[in-house]
């Protein structure tokens, strides 16, 4: 029937198609030859004994390749090539790393005094006042100019003139060897050429804003950011983020407002701009307004984007963003990178090419956003495409890079000399780890230890725990007659109860003779030191001596003990277990609070019950050794020499380093206040101008500082079943219940 | 369906409808023979006219059936390579991201053979440039169309320069299909230059295209757009390290035998005269055993200097706690990864050199580098290393080892992975995620910011409920007089039930919002609710009436200075039960605490959005299912990523109702306790390890039980146990 002839056909020509498909590819022809195995091919390097065969063995090297600096360098200026193995002398540098600064110089011939910008007196201010300074030339490892070239575009009103011939009157000069020159702004216009500086730099590192990809010598130069001329020489501003709100829930998106070249170099990418506006959550505003004579030069759009540009507040905007747009300018970098930063704002960049701040050491990556100036269109679609997450994250590190690193001129002249330091051979190199996270490099001092584990940050990150024990230091300055039952004998006694003590060290700074060995009591095994203060040369020994990194310290945790302080075994064991959650922090007894004195328009100190409190002194309390390296080799000679003068203030100050260092306030445990035994009579507390002094203490060390370090808290920690009406024995610190303020 | 009455109209339409389906069969067979048919002969003839131009199939990398391309003498060269090539102004973007792709395309050109006229071919084909091009092919980057693709690498193997001639390779080049002056090519070299010069780079004409290359220096390296490449070595192929740790006897070994600073070499043998820790390996004086012996060929035997002993190289370096990695007169060497995959960590003196993959690897956390100035001081600077920090190099270089280099497909996909996000810079992996290993107790906090919440924000109250109306009315009327609280929102769990009509609820003078939840689920009371605009939350239980405005006020205090934490009344711990070798929950009064219970606390809404949308295994599902321990899954969830213990705030202990206490309750409590104990087990299986902390202290009130007038504290109605 019909329907079966349909059949039939069908599987006659399934049949066929079949057919081809299987065996159709033999109608192809050509049979394949042996298929070669990978496996077989040759190896691109033989064994090693032909390898050196193949190189030449050194005996007879080419005098070309055994140059250590640029092969084929051609006509190319040699300083154009520098490294700091060909352009940088090492040899002042190995003990340590000053700076000398040239001497303003004379009022030249008409009388007139050398012109120097306030920026570049702030510069050379932080350094003066630094650890870094030097005044003797035959001892400075790095030479600061004391000729202004931060603007060296000649149109520009602080533009200095002469200075190729100014150079060469320096006497240290060497064709720029170990010489560091600040520089803002480079070029004029038309080009704005980067490498115009009106001199030849020679052999000197640039620190430099606005630096290329192409012009940068790699490992050389340090590119640093471009800051006004209002930004504060030293602490400054913190950042505006005063809040880690989840999601961000900020009003725009994406936020840029500024001027438009219209015409010329790196004008294309803000004149394009108003392509990405839609006014909703994308602003971009640009304005044609600026110089005299923009009139004569505006295009088209200029009239309506000036009106889109009025409608919106530079600060506002700048508040209410998640991503701030950095654009370049004439030049690759531009002052809203820092603006952004300050303000929480994740900047977008849109300046190809550009060598970010510091970007051998920060890794942007985690504060900034990268967008191409080439795919302007693409950057919506790009900010858009961030998890709310990662917006969190970039946030956070906006202001941790701000504040560790650009929120004041001193940090960035700072952070230009400890990148440079970080070069040199003796110093060792800090990791992008702890260049990257909070304190941040400037307060990690990579000589104390090549390990992170004996720091006390990053500790978390790292899967480390503080090490175990303690040392207990105990500071003897009264010297109260010893009789076998005073207050120093039983703390200690006290101490060496105590399960995590590792050794007692007792600096004697008293008149009083130490009274011999077999007069001390028995600490069962545990070591005990008597040491007089063995450093200070010349004068009376500082009370800083008892924040000296003693070698004997071998431990993380330092319990610092005046010597009158009465604490029992279990308080010790206690305030050690809390120490050991917060090693980064001050963890004791005696807690202080600082206040804004309305009235003396001062800081003042109070040593009265209240409800919060922000030191906690090291008459008896926990700390982590890092300190004490910090506070002898980082403080501000200034700050110790406050100290020493007055005799005082040292736990004040040192209460201010750690806050400074943490952002934290530090932790006061259990209810105990009085820490002293009172009998002893004759203690400088008593003294009321003993806490006068205090107060002014506080005061300078606030102005040198440049801001108030300490921070408020309003909680202490009691151990958990601390007071409560259970039985005493279900209780592990029985001790510390019988103990009231 | 048709009445039963006609019974006979139904056989015809029923033939007839069979019929049709038979119709339609047969067409759709005859279509498909047709359809096949034709797509067939259409393969068939197009293949065999040799048309190349389908791109959809992976091109094969078989080394059968070469094409012999005849390059002739006067043939074009590509040009120069141009020195001053960044990203931005030689590689073309355009072509990246075509296909709304966050993902660079890669094209390989087939494997040709190059020669010139009289035969002498142009490059060898190596093993390991063919696992190069076999990893792209088979990584997701791979694209077998041209006009889609973002990067190209050619097939001439270009990884030695001692294999390839460069003047026929740069013509190869020239005659690529897509060559167009190199743009967005991407060229691989492990060892470049020749005698005399040994150029840092390879002496051919690339032009514009990407270099990935073994032994760049500083001068020659164009940052953002080349890529430095380690040198691989064929010894490490197949590599089975021994588990167990070698005793490191040598401080220093130096593997190199073509080390290049003569002085630097007489130092360093000078030195083993004295020192037996530094060893210094050379050629052997003469083969030990013949040269057709079948031991020799796979065994490289090295004799150190002077005494002549026998080594085994490269398995010597796991003997070595350094190995100097010195300049010879091309920069990159296999000794570097030799010495890394062996745990012996290099010492990099080699001025200028970079570094593989410098740009994403921070080496400072994994080798050392020395001046080659400083030399010699080079053994006191490696006695001035620390033991740790011994480890923690070893152990760094030993993962990057296997992360980033272990094989030329390793180190392929990282050069890719690079490249990728360079192209990508929006979605690149920043320094931390490139060189931090995970382990499971390292903590990123994603809270890291060092600060104290601000104090105006105040917190948001969430209150699941179901049914228990007149508690949570109480509830909701001491939540409004808490000072800090900015909102309420109640999260009505009930689906049978809608929730009371607005008017009926406490008038407060807070926001109060009612969320109706669409099904019964404990995981909704840490859904990240738009509602909630503060950072804090205070999770509270609608039976939670006993805590005082006082303490939901210091507790609110106190999650500010610790706001990445879980800060809560309620508190129980975690013992490891040595009867049962299993983890136990506790609830007794005891001295320590691990977590703090979600009947009562605060948390930043950030662990919210995490319990949400990244707990781990499936403990969201589980907790649902189970209607239980979502408490305890938090606590987990928050440890596990901080690394931190919860924050107990203040003494009170108890927290239900004191007057149902009876007989009923307790055996609930019982079988309570094992399904809580069950919880943590499960959770820790799932963690892999136990995430929970347990701390000592609580936190009170600075004058908690001081002696001073009540009105002086600023928190007093804190303290009672019930």
């Amino acid at each position: 029937m019909q329907a079966k002839k349909r059949y039939i056909l069908v599987f006659v020509s399934c049949a066929f198609l079949a057919y081809c498909y299987f065996g159709g590819y033999r109608l192809k022809g050509s049979p394949k030859p042996a298929v070669r195995s990978p496996h077989a091919l040759p190896t691109f390097l033989p064994l090693a004994g032909e390898r050196s065969h193949a190189e030449h063995p050194p005996s007879a090297p080419s005098p070309n390749a055994s140059a250590i600096g640029p092969l084929n360098s051609g006509g190319r200026d040699k300083s154009k090539s520098c490294r700091m193995e060909t352009c940088f002398d090492y040899t002042k540098c190995f003990d340590q790393f000053l700076v000398y600064v040239y001497p303003l110089e004379p009022l030249n011939s008409l009388g007139a005094a050398p012109p120097i910008s306030s920026n570049y007196q702030k510069i050379l201010t932080a350094i003066r006042e630094s650890r870094y300074y030097t005044a003797d030339p035959s001892k400075a490892c790095l030479f600061v100019l004391g000729i202004d070239t931060l603007d060296r575009d000649s149109l520009s009103e602080d533009y200095v003139r002469n200075v190729p011939s100014r150079l060469s009157r320096l006497p240290y000069w060497n064709n720029g060897r170990n010489h560091i020159i600040f520089n803002l702004y480079s070029g004029t216009w038309p080009d704005y050429n980067e490498h115009s500086l009106g001199f030849d730099p020679g052999e000197a590192i640039l620190a430099k804003a606005s630096m290329s990809h192409q012009q940068i010598r790699p490992g050389f130069d340090v590119s640093i950011p471009l800051f006004h001329k209002q930004f504060p020489l030293r602490a400054g501003n913190t950042g505006f983020v005063q809040s880690n709100n989840f999601p961000t829930n900020k009003k725009y998106l994406l936020a840029f407002k500024g001027k438009r070249y219209v015409h010329g170099i790196g004008s294309e990418t803000r004149n394009s701009l108003f392509h990405l506006h839609n006014a909703r959550d994308l602003v971009l505003v640009t304005t044609c307004r600026h110089g005299k004579s923009w009139r004569d030069l505006q295009d088209a759009r200029c009239d309506e984007d000036n009106r889109e540009y009025d409608r919106y507040d530079y600060e506002t905007l700048l508040q209410n963003s998640t991503f701030c747009l950095v654009p370049r300018g004439r030049r690759l970098g531009s002052f809203r990178f820092l603006e952004a930063l300050q303000a929480g704002c994740i900047p977008v960049l849109l300046s190809n090419a550009w060598v970010l701040p510091f970007e051998s050491k920060i890794d942007w990556k985690q504060a900034a956003i990268w967008a191409d100036e080439r795919l302007l269109l693409q950057v919506p679609e790009i900010v858009r495409s961030i998890s709310v997450s990662r917006i969190l994250a970039l946030r956070q590190q906006t202001q941790i890079l701000w504040e560790r690193y650009f929120g004041s001129i001193e940090k960035i002249v700072f952070t230009t000399f400890e990148i440079i330091r970080e070069r040199l051979p003796d110093y060792p190199l800090r990791n992008s780890l702890i260049w990257n996270s909070s304190p941040g490099a400037l307060l990690t001092l990579p000589t104390f230890s090549d390990s992170s584990r004996f720091m006390p940050f990053l500790l978390d990150r790292l899967d480390y725990s503080p090490r175990s024990n303690y040392t207990a230091v105990i500071y003897v300055q009264i010297g109260a007659p010893m009789t076998p039952n005073v207050a120093l004998y039983k703390l200690v006694k006290t101490i060496s109860k105590s399960q995590f003590v590792d050794r007692i060290l007792v600096l004697w700074a008293a008149d009083r003779p130490i009274p011999s060995k077999k007069r001390w009591p028995s600490t069962n095994h545990i070591p005990l030191h008597i040491m007089t203060s063995p450093l200070m040369n010349d004068e009376r020994p500082s009370i800083s001596q008892r924040f000296y990194p003693y070698d004997e310290i071998q431990t993380d945790a330092i319990l610092s003990l005046d010597e009158d302080a009465t604490l029992n075994t279990d308080e010790l064991d206690f305030a050690y277990s809390v120490w050991r959650n917060f090693p980064d922090r001050i963890v004791g007894y005696p807690a202080r609070a600082h206040f804004w004195d309305d009235s003396k328009n001062a800081w003042g100190y109070t040593s009265k019950w209240t409800n919060y409190y922000s030191i906690v002194l090291t008459g008896a309390a926990f700390y982590h050794r890092y300190y004490n390296y910090l506070y002898t080799h980082w403080l501000s000679l200034l700050l110790l020499k406050t100290v020493q003068q007055s005799s005082n203030c040292e736990d004040i100050l040192m209460n201010l380093l750690v806050s400074h260092v943490t952002r934290k306030p530090p932790i006061k445990v259990t209810q105990r206040k009085g820490y002293k035994d009172r009998e002893g009579g004759r203690s400088p507390w008593n003294d009321p101008d003993h806490f006068i002094q205090r107060q002014s203490c506080l005061n300078t060390f606030a102005a040198v500082f440049g801001y108030m370090p300490l921070l408020r808290s309003n909680v202490r920690l009691d151990p958990v079943l601390y007071k409560d009406p259970v039985s005493n024995l279900r209780k592990k610190y029985r001790q510390i219940e019988l103990v009231g303020s | 369906m048709t009445a039963p009455g006609k019974p006979s109209a139904i056989k015809p339409s029923l033939k007839s409808r069979s019929e049709k389906h038979l119709n339609l069969l047969t067409y759709v067979l005859i279509s498909v023979v047709i359809f096949g048919g034709v797509s067939f002969l259409w393969d068939f003839f197009g293949k065999s006219a040799g048309q190349d131009e389908n791109f959809r199939e992976k091109i094969s990398l078989s080394l059968a059936n070469i094409p012999q391309i005849t390059l002739e003498e006067d043939a074009e060269l590509a040009r120069g390579r141009n020195p001053n090539c960044t990203f931005w102004d030689c590689l073309n973007v355009y072509r990246c991201g075509q296909r709304e792709q966050d993902r660079i395309t890669i094209y390989v050109y087939p494997i040709k053979e190059f020669a010139d006229p009289e035969g002498n071919q142009a490059f060898t084909l190596t093993r390991e440039y063919h696992e190069i091009l076999q990893t792209i092919v088979d990584s997701p980057y791979y694209t077998p169309n041209p006009n889609e693709a973002c990067i190209f690498v050619p097939s001439i193997d270009t990884l030695n320069q001692d294999l390839f001639d460069t003047n026929l390779v740069s013509k190869a080049l020239a005659s690529l299909n897509y060559w167009e002056n190199g743009e967005n090519h991407l060229i691989f070299n492990m060892i470049p230059g020749a005698h005399p010069n040994y150029n840092r780079v390879l002496d051919v004409n690339t032009d514009k295209a990407l270099i990935a290359g073994g032994g760049f220096d500083s001068w020659t390296y164009r940052p953002s757009f080349d890529i430095a490449l380690p040198v691989w070595s064929p010894a490490l192929r197949d590599l089975k390290l021994s588990k167990e740790k070698s005793a490191r006897k040598y401080l220093l070994i130096s593997p190199q035998l073509n080390l290049y600073h003569p002085e630097h070499i007489r130092r360093l043998k000078d030195k083993t005269a004295s020192q037996t820790s530094i060893l210094v390996l050379d050629l052997c004086p003469a083969p030990t055993l013949s040269p057709n012996d079948k031991f020799f060929e796979e065994k490289d035997i090295r004799c150190s200097y002077p005494h002549g002993d026998e080594f085994e190289y490269p398995k010597v370096l796991e003997r070595g706690t350094f190995c100097l990695i010195g300049r010879s007169v091309r920069l990159g060497q296999p000794h570097f990864l030799e010495a890394l995959a062996f745990g012996c960590i290099p010492v990099v003196m080699i001025d200028n050199y970079v570094l593989p993959f410098e740009d994403i690897i921070d080496w400072s956390l994994a080798s050392i580098r020395v001046r080659e100035a400083d030399a010699h001081s080079l053994l006191d600077r490696l006695h001035g290393v620390s033991e740790t920090k011994i480890e923690e190099l070893r152990k760094q270089g030993s993962w990057l080892y296997n992360k980033y280099f272990n094989s030329m497909e390793t180190i392929t996909l990282t050069t890719l992975e690079l490249l990728n996000d360079r192209v990508f810079p929006h979605l690149a992996k920043n320094s931390l995620e490139w060189n931090v290993k995970e382990t499971p107790h390292a903590a990123q906090n994603p809270l890291f910011l060092p600060f104290i919440a601000p104090k105006s924000q105040g917190f948001t109250a969430v209150i699941l409920t179901y049914d228990r109306i007149e508690s949570l009315f109480t509830l909701i009327q001491k939540l409004s007089a808490v000072p800090s609280l900015q909102k309420i929102l109640v999260i009505w769990n009930n689906q049978k039930k809608p929730p009371p009509h607005p008017s009926m609820f406490p008038k407060i003078s807070k926001p109060l919002k009612v969320i109706q939840t669409r099904a019964n689920k404990l995981s909704n009371r840490f859904y990240p609710y738009d509602e909630i605009e503060t950072e804090a939350i205070l999770t509270i239980d609608d039976d939670i009436v006993m805590l005082t405005a006082d303490e939901l006020d210091f507790g609110y205090e106190v999650w500010r200075e610790f706001p990445d934490r879980i800060v809560g009344f309620p508190s129980r711990t975690h013992v490891w039960d040595n009867s049962t070798n299993r983890w136990r929950y506790e609830s007794e009064w005891t001295n320590q605490i691990s977590m703090v219970l979600t009947g009562a606390a605060f948390h930043h809404k950030f662990w919210s959005y995490m319990y949400t949308n990244a707990m781990p295994g499936d403990i969201k599902d589980w907790v649902d299912d189970h209607m239980n321990c979502e408490d305890i899954a938090m606590n987990f969830l928050v440890a596990n990523i901080t690394n931190k213990p919860p924050i107990k705030v203040a003494p009170r202990k108890k927290f239900k109702c004191p007057e149902c206490i009876n007989t009923e309750m307790l055996s609930a409590d019982a079988n309570h306790m094992m399904e809580r104990t069950a919880c943590i087990n499960r959770f820790a299986q799932i963690y892999g390890v136990m995430p929970l902390k347990s701390v000592e202290f609580r936190a009170d009130p600075v004058l908690y039980k001081d002696n001073i007038p009540e009105k002086l504290k600023r928190f007093n109605d804190v303290g009672s146990l019930r």
